[in-house]
């Protein structure tokens, strides 16, 4: 058995501190390391070819789902959050071929912020606020449009210009990758031949419109590149 | 008297990466060593509280609301006795040129090395000795 070496009461104070800060070290390893994960796993999906195949979706029934998911979802991870949800689903929005799994995302990163933008705003607005996040879609004939307003914070015009860029972000760091919207972009813009438009104003709501071609519009089998 | 460095990065842990491996200096008290988690916030220190003691200012580029970047002439103008250097990621070339032209002492990448930051600081506490 090994016997405990005496040590100097200066010694003592200096081992004490570099255990305790190596401790503190492995702490923050570890969860830079989740941090980078996700930036990784981000990345990855940025980059790789489009996952699934093209099939025929129902718009309201894939808005209804990314809802529920996206409400769950921000229950699940913060007990206190509520907010009123809102639906003008357009009966003839109908089917339409996409990359289900890819809109999806799509709808959940922009429903996913626009609760996080309520509830900025409760927090500094305080009691009288009620957060809200309406989801409409529309036919277009040649194609369907999807609009996913929420009431929070708003988006000033500074951001408004970079936020499609990949790694932006406003969050605080490590809360968010800055890849979102960039994503949310790509898979709207290039893999789906639609567009992505904002309007906001700043402490009064935030609105994305997205448009999707019905049919053939973009690159038939593949995905984003 | 008590000169110091004010640090400014979004990243919180920044302040213990930094308290760590100076850990001898700044027990020793060669010289203390402040953080600001934003562009305004170190502003705000730098510039509008006029302190003799400041004699050197490390700023990340990449943070949210105001960039190091931009931060970079305010501060120069306000205090051109106080040397700027940048801390980023993103050390190619343009980064590296827009920091100077805006008035940087210099650029360091990420993921710092710290012996040569060191040799930076100690190169500025010589002068300002």
């Amino acid at each position: 058995m090994l016997k405990k070496a005496p040590l100097e009461a200066m010694t003592r104070g200096d081992v004490d501190e570099l255990t305790h800060m190596l401790k503190s070290n492995l702490d923050k390893v570890v969860q830079h390391g989740k941090r980078a994960d996700s930036i990784v796993k981000n990345m990855l999906l940025h980059s790789r070819e489009g996952s699934g195949e093209r099939r025929p979706a129902d718009i309201n029934a894939l808005v209804e789902e990314s809802l529920n998911l996206a409400y769950h979802g921000a229950r699940a991870e913060k007990s206190g959050f509520n907010i009123t949800l809102r639906r003008e689903f357009d009966p003839d929005a109908g089917v339409i071929e996409l990359f289900p799994q890819e809109i999806t995302r799509v709808l959940l990163n922009l429903i996913t912020n626009g609760f996080y933008a309520t509830a900025k705003r409760k927090a500094e607005a305080g009691d009288g606020f009620e957060p809200m996040l309406s989801a409409a879609t529309r036919d277009l004939g040649h194609g369907i449009e999807i609009r996913i307003r929420d009431n929070g914070t708003g988006i000033p015009p500074d951001v408004k210009e970079k936020m499609f860029n990949p790694f932006f972000t406003t969050k605080p760091a490590g809360e968010g990758t800055g890849l979102g919207l960039s994503m949310s972009h790509d898979i709207v813009v290039k893999q789906h031949g639609g567009t992505i438009a904002v309007e906001t104003e700043p402490n009064v709501f935030t609105e994305f419109i997205i448009t999707l071609p019905r049919a053939g519009a973009g690159p038939q089998t593949g995905g984003r590149s | 008297m008590n000169v110091y460095i004010l640090v400014v990065d979004d990243e919180p842990d920044v302040e213990e990466l930094f308290r760590q491996q100076f850990r001898r200096d700044l027990r020793s008290g060669r010289f203390v060593m402040e953080f600001a988690l934003s562009a305004p916030e170190a502003l705000q220190r730098a510039a509008s509280i006029a302190d003799a003691r400041l004699i050197l200012i490390l700023s990340d580029i990449n943070m949210p609301g105001m960039t190091g970047l931009d931060m970079l002439p305010q501060v120069r103008a306000a205090r051109p006795d106080v040397p700027v250097i940048m801390i980023t990621a993103y050390g190619d070339g343009e980064t590296r040129r827009r920091a100077i032209e805006r008035g940087a002492a210099g650029l360091l990448t990420k993921p710092i090395d710290f012996s040569l930051l060191r040799r930076e600081i100690d190169n500025r506490l010589e002068e300002v000795a």
